[in-house]
């Protein structure tokens, strides 16, 4: 059993906060995502897990058990680490097995596990290789390698595959989440990437300025951000935002106006909203539709597309200055410059209030 | 006109014949005191100056036999082995602590060790002098060995910092994880990583304690005077010495030159405080 | 396996035992301060005791030859250091020998550097005989010019002059202190050359590639790009070398002696004469701190004007 559980958890580097106040429960067997901008304390966390930080308030709990103050080799974790700190001067085998040796475990029972393991990452043809004759991929599969062999609680991978070509890291995506299956192991992982924490992730944690945003599942994050910053952060290309104020708030919604005097009416739950205030219009690029400038509510000056092949994606001036994506069928041909009418699904849209807070939806009728 | 290729080869050919000539010029002296080692002594004092002759070893032979040659070669082993010996156990866990455990003194702390290599020698010479006169140092190996210890452990304690530093933590991180302790960390990662460097820091106490003379032309006489003491002898000789001084002269210099070729590269950064590597 | 360690130690209290972090760490900061401290120590001894006694024994009258009385006479040593012949040619030359070796050897060893840097037959070995008289001993430098090299009848130079028609000079007796500088010189310009030849390799090819496109030929690349990128390791040659060059002993220890007269004695060799020669501690001693503070001195213009460099690096 694998389940973590971090209470109040802070961390200040000669009194700057770097963790504010972390809760977070992790589940044995989930894949964990910590994914943010830079300097929003991710690293820092995963760090703070693994007890390579000392911690300066909170707790932490693995299995009911405190090891907040414990050393790092005895908490039973292990780490990729980002530059994959392979040990230079030993084969690919001795890497492998260094732990193991370290902790005394019999030579036959480490050949074995190093072997099981090197099967699994398909390295059995490189174990008397030193790390400075492998690729880049080769070297982070003996850094995984590394972790696997130890059996460890949870595994905790900072940023692994950022130092990767493109193609490299799609490739080494897949892998990651198959390990994952075929391991059925508990992992922490952390990157800036957010198609990564899309993709690899059961549960996201979004982290901004040492604070949690939001925890969910993937979806669950693209569909019901909390607030403006996970709307943004999550899902590419970005969502798009109107700044707008309230005219009206009703059981059918929340009537809004944005600049250019375009109305709106977006189905949420206005709660205890008044004429006048503030909010933010959130809207993603599939759930807008480019048409005749007559035909739409909002206009706006196309000036980029982007011809992916499936799809297109032009990206439309506004009278604010606010841009907006919109995503458009592969054979859509947009002339810079021209004006267009923009069309809103105002179903899947999003309202945020003035401090960012996402309004919940209405049920539909 | 000449093509832009031809242009190039004959740059090349030019630059080489120019850098060929300079490096001939400099190396002229070593090269000259090396022909003359086998020369006898009128043919080296022969003038004008002979460059076609047949060589003999009975310089060499000469001073092999001469046991007091020997003493003075032990001597220069002895001191430059063991003071090198007793800088890297100071040093070493010196540079350690420095590189991974900085604090807000670590860069005074070297800043200051680089100064106590700005003391001019002559500044000390007097109590060093009496110093060694009164604890029975003067004269002696053991004299030598500490103050070459003192005067190098500035640059080696520099150097090894600068190697430790270029070591990435996270390899250090990952040992921790992988359950090491610290001393394992240092052992079994640490120095297996920082062995080039290490060496590189050995070899250059070695080549600064055996051409060191100022210290071992005054506090030494004859018991523990190492090389440069007995070259220095030939200043005031008697007779015709030129052949011999050249031979004592070559065998002196001889392991340090090669010591010198073969880590080049490396000594930079210790000669020049690591500010150029 | 490890849930029995983790419970075992929350048992005993894991904060006392060296698994936690706190207490790991706080162990570090201790072994780590005991890992310096043995060569601070020692060099501290190194400085502060001899220094000590340096500055005692100038303040008082003592001199080996007639040991017993040694009564304190204050500033007298001072005086009668400076005021002695051979301070201010101690002096002079000096300054002479080190302000004429260090322009020599920068601008030789920049040349010869940049010369290297190109690409031709046999680089290598041209590079390790640039290089080697930086690692023959001082003594053996010393002696080898002066009676190899330099020798008025039978050296090489004599040689040379006369295969051109000319007299042969007399170096030491001529131009002592030129044989000296020449001697130096030789010594420290391969220093020169292996620190910049080094840094050179630093430099960025494609720094002098875009200057080529930009239109520059040979001689602007080497001013606007060469040079600023050499200064660096221009300035940490010049430190170094001054630290060393205000104490050159061993050539003129074994050459001249100092002589002709005063015309080869510098300050280092001076305080020598004075206290291994003429016994007269009281005095070596006031001339040795003048020299140690005229060191200073040079330190401290030194690391004002280039001496930041040298750790900023890290």
């Amino acid at each position: 059993m694998s389940d973590l559980k971090i209470t109040n958890l802070k961390k200040s580097f000669d009194n700057v906060d770097i963790i504010k106040g972390i809760d977070l429960e992790i589940n044995d067997h989930e894949f964990v995502v910590f994914v943010g901008p830079s300097g929003c304390g991710k690293s820092t966390l995963l760090r703070l897990i693994a007890g390579l930080e000392e911690v300066t308030s909170g707790k932490i709990e693995l299995d009911d058990v405190e090891i907040t103050d414990t050393a790092p080799a005895k908490r039973d974790l292990a780490m990729v680490f980002q530059t994959y700190a392979l040990y230079p001067h030993m084969t690919v085998r001795k890497n492998m097995s260094f732990a193991l040796d370290l902790a005394g475990i019999d030579k036959a029972e480490v050949d074995a596990k190093v072997s099981d393991a090197a099967k699994i990452l398909e390295l059995d043809h490189l174990l008397d290789r030193k790390p400075k004759a492998l690729s880049g991929g080769q070297r982070q599969r003996v850094a995984i390698g590394r972790a696997i062999v130890r059996h460890p609680k949870i595994f905790l991978f900072d940023e692994p595959l950022s130092n990767l070509d493109a193609a490299l890291r799609v490739q080494m995506r897949l892998e990651l989440a198959r390990l994952h299956q075929d391991l059925n192991a508990t992992m922490i992982y952390v990157t800036h990437d957010q198609v990564e924490a899309m993709t690899l992730a059961d549960k996201v944690v979004v982290l901004n300025g040492g604070h949690i945003e939001q925890v969910g599942s993937p979806l669950e994050l693209y569909h019901h951000p909390v607030n403006k910053f996970v709307a943004g952060f999550i899902g590419t290309p970005k969502m798009g935002f109107l700044e707008g104020v309230v005219v009206s708030v009703n059981e059918a919604g929340v009537e809004i106006t944005v600049s250019g005097g375009s109305q709106f009416l977006v189905p949420v739950d206005g709660g205890t909203l008044q004429a006048g205030e503030v909010i933010t219009l959130g809207v993603r690029p599939e759930h807008i539709t480019v048409t005749e400038p007559e035909e739409s509510a909002y206009q706006g000056r196309l000036t980029v597309s982007e011809h992916l092949g499936a799809d297109t994606y032009c990206y439309v001036e506004t009278d604010s200055g606010e841009p907006l994506t919109v995503r458009a069928p592969g054979d859509f041909e947009g002339r810079y410059g021209k004006m267009v009418g923009l069309s809103f699904d105002l179903q899947h849209s999003h309202l945020f209030d003035a401090q960012g807070k996402a309004l919940p939806r209405l049920a539909k009728a | 006109m000449l093509t832009l290729k031809q242009a190039r080869q004959l740059r090349t050919v030019l630059l080489g014949t120019l850098g060929w000539l300079v490096a001939l010029i400099i190396f002229f002296p070593i090269f000259w005191m090396i022909l003359t080692s086998f020369k006898t002594e009128i043919e080296a004092f022969s003038s004008p100056p002979q460059l076609f002759f047949m060589p003999t070893l009975e310089n060499y032979i000469e001073i092999n036999s001469r046991s007091s040659y020997l003493t003075y070669a032990w001597n220069s082993v002895v001191v430059s082995f063991g003071s090198t010996f007793i800088g890297m156990l100071l040093a070493v866990p010196a540079a350690y602590s420095m590189a991974f455990f900085e604090t807000k003194r670590t860069k005074s702390t070297l800043l200051w060790m680089l100064s106590t290599k700005m003391l001019p020698p002559v500044g000390v010479l007097v109590p060093i002098y009496l110093l060694f006169k009164d604890f029975g140092l003067l004269d002696t190996r053991t004299g030598l060995i500490i103050i070459y210890t003192l005067i190098n452990l500035p640059i080696m304690v520099w150097m090894i910092y600068t190697y430790f530093k270029e070591i990435p933590k996270d390899i250090l991180e990952a040992a921790r994880l992988d359950g090491a302790t610290p001393i394992q960390e240092i052992v079994r990662v640490l120095l297996p990583i920082s062995k080039g460097g290490l060496a590189s820091t050995v070899l250059l106490a070695l080549i600064l304690s055996w051409n060191e003379a100022f210290w071992s032309l005054n506090l030494t006489a004859s018991t523990a005077a190492p090389l440069t003491a007995l070259v220095a002898s030939y200043s005031s000789p008697e007779g015709l010495f030129w052949a011999k001084l050249s031979a004592v002269s070559t065998l002196a210099c001889a392991p340090i030159l090669i010591f010198g070729w073969l880590s080049q590269k490396q000594l930079v950064r210790g000669l020049s405080f690591g500010a150029v590597k | 396996m490890s849930i029995s360690n983790l419970q075992v130690d929350k048992a005993t209290g894991a904060e006392g035992s060296a698994s936690s972090v706190k207490s790991q760490n706080r162990q570090k900061s201790r072994i780590s301060l005991a890992m310096v401290s043995p060569s601070v120590l020692v060099l501290l001894v190194w400085m502060i005791v001899p220094l000590a006694m340096t500055i005692y024994f100038s303040l008082i009258r003592y001199n080996l030859l007639y040991p017993g009385d040694e009564p304190f006479v204050g500033l007298e040593n001072y005086y009668y250091f400076l005021t002695d012949e051979g301070f201010a040619a101690g002096a002079f030359n000096t300054l002479y020998l080190v302000l004429s070796v260090l322009a020599i050897s920068v601008i030789f060893g920049v040349l010869i550097a940049v010369l290297v840097d190109n690409d031709f037959w046999g680089r290598g070995i041209v590079r390790v005989l640039l290089i080697s008289p930086f690692f023959i001993m001082p003594t053996v430098t010393a002696l080898v010019w002066k009676n190899l090299l330099l020798h008025p009848v039978s050296g090489v130079f004599a040689a040379v002059w006369r295969f051109f028609g000319a007299q042969p000079v007399d170096w030491f007796a001529e131009y002592p202190m030129g044989a000296i500088i020449m001697i130096v010189s030789w010594q420290w310009v391969p220093f020169a050359v292996l620190l910049l030849m080094t840094a050179m390799q630093s430099l960025d090819q494609e720094q002098k590639d875009a200057a080529r496109l930009d239109g520059a030929g040979p001689l602007a690349i080497f001013w606007h790009i060469t040079l600023p990128h050499l200064m660096r390791p221009i300035a940490v040659v010049v430190m170094i070398e001054t630290i060393f060059l205000l104490s050159v002993f061993a050539e003129i220890f074994t050459t001249t002696g100092g002589g002709p007269g005063y015309a080869t004695t510098n300050l280092a060799f001076l305080i020598y004469t004075q206290a291994l020669l003429q016994f007269d501690v009281g005095m070596a001693s006031a001339g040795g701190l003048v020299a140690v503070i005229i060191a200073n001195i040079a330190a401290f213009i030194l690391i004002r004007i280039i001496g930041k460099n040298l750790t900023d690096k890290q």
